[in-house]
């Protein structure tokens, strides 16, 4: 029972502290396809050790809002964490108190606060990015779901653990056509969700083209950090949910004892690195959308998981 | 063939007829002609990987000779011909028009495939169960998909290539169903097929030459030609 609240706890702890290394190892290779030698991987980590040592400037006229939503969307990606598997191949302690959709509800209770602390500040660029977030994100909400239908037709389940086995056994089911269309619709989604071009550019500093950065201008110091500290842990976790549940669960410790799920640390961070590296070659190769092109681009992802949805529930 | 291959292998053709339904909605939704003349060769290479993965569960020469026909007039030849014929269509222009935007092509195109499956499902179960199989429906489908392409359309070059997924979209349904059909049959559909390329071809180029554009869709309605009257009297 300890043992399991222990690998509970240490899945959170990988979480927070790998989380600033993908963002460092995107960034970095990033610029290294662009023939530039980059920041350190290590960067996110001094950054945010900066804000954390800086004073923090709350406005007057904002609300408390403003003051608690840094603490949410920090949390939310922790809490999702307990639920979904990051290193095993079992459900450990708190596995029991919400299933996929649960985890995604979470995730979307953070990002509703992020988009109130937004409006809350009065900082004309705020509601924008705000209101462009919410665009976005009504448009992969319908997709969210339908990948999730599709995952219950295929399983019986949304319980990540239950999930995960479904693809490999046999392993023939590995190349079911509503597998595969359903990973596509993901990685779309991963794209739009993580703000990540083509849907927006994370290096990008010019407030009229920003759609996720937009929500933190106003914040500085303790809360920027726990903010920026939130985002990287939300993207590692949906990583996290593409890789261990929708992909394949290689990797995963399958033994209750502590030197397996120790051995999965570097497995899983193997695999999130393969996905950096096909992230990478994404973002290099693309130029961001047009506003309302994003729609088209959502549009496609949809499309791609109603055919998953519609391959499996007529393949019978 | 152990059931596992066998499984693996059905799966695998299941997979091909599924990301062929995905490019099918592709060339409904890209805006870039070129973009859409390579999700039509996409579409050609998975329908002869179909092929091929049908030959080989089924053991029949046939199909290999639909596979090998596919690889080599429509990845191959049809580029070549419309490059030769109409390279400024393909190359050069980027965007190209359409009657309706794109969300509500895509969600027609959604509606389409639901109902081909409606259609397909049925008409396969009527059939003995080896003949079950994704490719009656999601073949119906690139058949409808291919028509609402010829009608969403206003340019010359994407309605040709909607032309020929529809006959794609009847080739997938075909071969799982028809798996002996005589190679006369086949290569007469694929020079067929060509014949259609190169007479689209060389006509968007004569369109091309006379009015200076392909958006054939703007060309519905006949005019006195003003421009040429003005021409002919200022000497």
């Amino acid at each position: 029972m300890s043992g399991r609240i222990g690998f509970n706890l240490l899945q959170v702890l990988v979480v927070m502290a790998f989380a600033p290394l993908v963002s460092g190892v995107t960034s970095r290779l990033k610029e290294m396809v662009q023939s530039k030698r980059g920041p350190s991987v290590f960067q996110p980590y001094r950054d945010l050790w900066k804000l954390f040592h800086k004073d923090e400037i709350v406005s007057h006229d904002s609300s408390w809002i403003f003051r608690f939503t840094p603490y949410i969307v920090f949390i939310a990606p922790v809490f999702v964490a307990l639920l979904i598997p990051v290193l095993t191949s079992y459900p450990l302690f708190f596995a029991f108190m919400g299933d996929m959709l649960g985890a995604g509800f979470v995730l979307a209770l953070a990002g509703f606060f992020a988009a109130l602390a937004a409006v809350d500040t009065a900082n004309p660029y705020g509601p924008m990015g705000a209101s462009r977030t919410r665009m976005v994100g009504f448009l992969a909400e319908p997709v969210f779901m339908i990948v999730f239908f599709t995952v219950s037709f295929v399983a019986g389940s949304t319980i990540p653990y239950i999930v995960q086995q479904k693809w490999v056994t046999p392993a023939a089911n590995f190349f079911a056509p509503s597998h595969v269309l359903l990973l596509l619709a993901f990685i779309l989604l991963i794209l739009a969700e993580g703000g990540r071009i083509p849907v927006d550019n994370p290096t990008g500093h010019f407030e009229l083209a920003m759609i996720d950065e937009s929500k933190s201008l106003e914040y500085s110091g303790q809360g920027f950090a726990l903010i920026k500290w939130g985002g990287q842990m939300k993207f590692f976790v949906l990583l996290c949910v593409f890789l261990n549940v929708l992909l394949i669960p290689w990797g995963l410790a399958q033994r209750q004892d502590l030197a397996a799920v120790l051995l999965a640390v570097p497995l899983v961070l193997l695999k999130v690195f393969c996905f950096v590296l096909v992230l990478v070659v994404i973002e290099s190769s693309l130029a961001k959308l047009r506003l309302f092109r994003i729609v088209e681009f959502l549009g496609a992802a949809f499309v791609t998981s109603v055919a998953a949805m519609i391959a499996q529930v007529f393949a019978a | 063939m152990s059931a596992t291959t066998r499984q693996l292998v059905e799966n695998l053709n299941a997979l091909a007829t599924g990301l062929f339904l995905l490019t099918a909605f592709g060339i409904v939704g890209t805006r870039q002609a070129r973009g859409c003349l390579q999700l039509f060769i996409a579409q050609s290479l998975l329908l002869a990987a179909s092929a091929g993965l049908l030959g080989l569960q089924f053991h029949s020469q046939h199909l290999y000779g639909v596979m090998l026909v596919n690889l080599i007039t429509k990845p191959v030849i049809v580029p070549w011909l419309l490059r030769r014929t109409a390279p400024v269509e393909i190359y050069t222009r980027r965007e190209i028009d359409q009657v309706l935007n794109i969300p509500t092509a895509l969600s027609i195109a959604l509606a389409l495939a639901i109902g081909a499956y409606f259609l397909g499902v049925p008409l396969t179960q009527a059939l003995p169960p080896e003949y079950h199989g994704p490719n009656v429906p999601i073949g119906i489908a690139g058949l409808f998909l291919g028509a609402l392409t010829l009608t969403v359309r206003r340019e010359a070059l994407p309605l040709l290539l909607g032309l020929l997924a529809m006959e794609n979209g009847a080739f997938l349904a075909g071969i799982s169903i028809a798996r002996d059909l005589t190679m006369l049959v086949e290569l007469a559909i694929a020079t067929d097929g060509l014949i259609i390329v190169f007479i689209v071809g060389v006509l968007v180029r004569a369109v091309e030459q006379h009015v200076g554009t392909t958006a054939v869709g703007a060309l519905a309605s006949l005019k006195e030609a003003a421009p040429h009257a003005e021409r002919e009297v200022t000497p």
